[in-house]
């Protein structure tokens, strides 16, 4: 195992040191010592390494992720696993705004709370909150799944494509185009699979689900007054 | 008697048929005009200012024979491998979706016979682009179509969109009808769709953020390409000097001019500032944070000819961007295809429906049998004679004032033909030493 302590090494040493792994992997597990919230660790990784992060980390960490399996033992900064590929990046704290904005693929794990905006645009992958989530969750959510084991807040899904949501708890609002729909077979399928790959214990039949109502996806003179 | 026989019949300036045809369309439908191409409306511009040429007070080159160098190089604040270009003009950013891919490839060719750059758009990098493109420029927008680490690691630079001249303020738009299989897939969109753009990036807010973005795209690229950062000009002063401040290696400045795909057409025409009226702005910013001509300045927005080129470079921009041109120059808007504009209700010449898919050019189409119709080779050697001439334009007249290299032409050369031209590109009013606004 590699260890890289950020009050000897700067983050760009780390971030190199993390790239030259997508060559060959020479060092399948990292661990990344005193990141004291630094911004931008382990960011564009490409390969299949296990990076721990001891501490908090700020924003962008892990953004671009592809095939790694990044751990945060605290909290993130904004947009934590933005624009993520594939891999598996699991927050052991809170996070802030705009988590897995973009995210193409892979699984974004939040064990604890996570701010406004998480999702927004995700195009593809899956998000799992043990906690709740802000406002504008899931803003122009394009594909992939949000699972929230808490409360959703204000203008959930707004201006929602295909993304699935599933929400436990209260909902403050829904946003623009975003509708309740039945919980089928296959949903409850779907969110079990999530919350095992999660590894979270709730029963699935507790959820509801979320989507889009599809009435915005063209330019209607009718629905002027929705925006 | 006809309306343009009877002389006491009098349109009113207010309301003159444009007007009420436009009134009329929105009582009908309901909803705003939704067109492509950039301003249309008279604006002040490059074609209110001249040049000084040498006389007895200046010495000029040689015309046919003395050196004008027309290369720049761009992004050398932190990147490690900077783009160097043989001529000051390069391709603005336009999407796969808006585009046709032979139209892009065609971009793609014409930019690398002359040594230049050309730019992805709101849809990602297609295969055809990046073979063609022998220097491409990646788009990073708000939407993030298509984005991925794989294609960011592909490009020679990223720019990082804020916003574009045709509308400052607003996000990309691509109707259904241009949403088809391929261009749903990379945009990750259901077919069909019509597809409105964020407007604001999805993970940084202001300026403080987006410093930390620019980190991380470098982190993620291993500070290997620049990274441009593009605004649409409104408050020029202020937004080049926050975007130094966050680290750019390059700043775009598109002026209203500037064209797009599709947008409101109240957006295009009444939101911006032109194209001249912002290069003296930028260049007083970068000016004033001693960082003119180390952050290198790209303006675009209705550059037409070398005169053009030249007279942005005089005011202080390094380099110049098209994009109307360049796709006329390929073949939009070409007369040999006016029986097919008018059965769609345009004309050669007028034709802005870019939004409907429907270019009888094969350009802003995705329909394949109109595709088909632009030929990528023969529009890119095109393309490349039309980036030729306007270098040599621009080279004659930086030689008529005395100037080896484009980018030692200077405010100084130039001289405006009215009090709004001037007061814009702050040269004085032709005859006088008047600069309005300044002391003299």
């Amino acid at each position: 195992m590699k260890t890289v302590d950020l009050t000897i090494s700067s983050v760009r040493d780390l971030n190199q040191a993390l790239h030259e792994q997508s060559r060959s992997v020479s060092e399948k597990s990292w661990t990344v010592t005193n990141p004291k919230g630094s911004h931008n660790l382990a960011v564009g990784l490409d390969a299949n390494i296990d990076v721990d992060i001891q501490g908090h980390a700020g924003y962008f960490c892990a953004g671009m992720n592809k095939e790694a399996n990044v751990t945060v033992h605290g909290n993130v900064g904004q947009g934590v696993a933005e624009n993520m590929m594939s891999g598996v990046v699991r927050v052991k704290g809170d996070a802030s705004q705009a988590a897995g904005a973009t995210a193409h693929g892979g699984l974004l794990v939040i064990e604890g709370n996570a701010g406004a905006r998480c999702g927004i645009s995700m195009k593809g992958v899956d998000i799992v909150v043990k906690g709740s989530i802000g406002h504008m969750s899931c803003f122009m959510g394009q594909s992939g799944s949000l699972v929230v084991c808490g409360d959703a807040g204000e203008a959930l899904g707004d201006s929602l494509y295909e993304v699935h949501i599933y929400v436990k708890g209260e909902v403050k609002s829904l946003g623009a185009d975003c509708i309740e729909k039945e919980m089928r077979p296959e949903h409850v399928t779907e969110l079990k699979g999530l919350l095992e790959k999660a590894g979270v214990d709730d029963n699935p039949l507790e959820f509801k689900r979320y989507g889009s109502a599809r009435q915005l996806y063209t330019f209607k003179v009718d629905n002027a007054s929705a925006y | 008697m006809s309306k343009d026989t009877n002389i006491s019949l009098k349109e009113s300036a207010t309301f003159d048929r444009a007007t009420m045809a436009e009134i009329r369309r929105a009582a009908d439908t309901g909803i705003y005009d939704i067109r492509g191409f950039g301003a249309k409306r008279k604006l002040p511009h490059f074609d209110d200012l001249l040049f000084l040429g040498a006389s007895m007070s200046r010495y000029p080159l040689e015309g046919y024979r003395e050196t004008c160098n027309t290369s720049v190089v761009l992004g050398d604040r932190f990147a490690k491998k900077p783009i160097k270009i043989d001529i000051p003009v390069t391709i603005a950013g336009m999407s796969f979706g808006a585009l046709s891919a032979n139209a892009k490839e065609a971009l793609g060719r014409g930019a690398s016979i002359a040594g230049t750059s050309t730019t992805t758009g709101d849809g990602g990098m297609t295969p055809e682009e990046r073979g063609q493109s022998e220097k491409l420029v990646y788009q990073y927008l708000p939407s993030r179509y298509g984005m991925n680490p794989d294609d960011l690691r592909k490009a020679d630079a990223i720019e990082i969109v804020l916003g574009q001249g045709a509308k400052p303020g607003g996000g990309g738009m691509l109707l259904g009808q241009k949403i088809t299989d391929r261009v749903a897939q990379m945009r990750n969109l259901p077919k069909g769709i019509d597809q409105r753009s964020a407007c604001r990036h999805p993970d940084w807010t202001g300026p403080d953020d987006l410093a930390i973005k620019i980190q991380e795209l470098r982190e993620i690229t291993d500070w290997q390409v620049p990274i441009y950062i593009k605004i649409g000009a409104t408050r020029t002063y202020y937004d080049v000097k926050l975007a130094v401040k966050a680290g750019a290696d390059v700043i775009v400045v598109d002026g209203m001019q500037g064209g797009t795909a599709a947008t409101q057409d109240v957006f295009i025409e009444h939101v911006g500032i032109p194209t001249m009226a912002a290069i003296p702005q930028a260049v007083q910013a970068l000016q004033e944070m001693g960082m003119h001509r180390k952050v290198q300045l790209i303006v675009s927005g209705g550059i037409r000819n070398g005169a053009d080129v030249a007279k942005c470079m005089a005011l202080g921009a390094d380099a110049v961007a098209i994009g109307t041109a360049a796709l006329v120059a390929l073949g939009c808007n070409d007369p040999k295809w006016e029986e097919d504009y008018e059965a769609i209700g345009s004309a050669a010449g007028f034709y802005d429906d870019y939004q409907e898919g429907k270019d009888p050019a094969g350009i802003s189409t995705q329909d394949p049998e109109l595709s088909k119709r632009l030929d990528p080779v023969a529009a890119g050697h095109r393309l490349a004679n039309y980036l030729r001439v306007l270098t040599l334009e621009a080279q004659t007249l930086a030689r008529a004032c005395g100037k080896n290299d484009l980018r030692n032409l200077e405010p100084e050369d130039l001289v405006a033909l009215n009090v709004e031209a001037a007061a814009m590109a702050r040269v004085p009013l032709a005859g006088t030493n008047w600069i309005p606004g300044q002391q003299y």
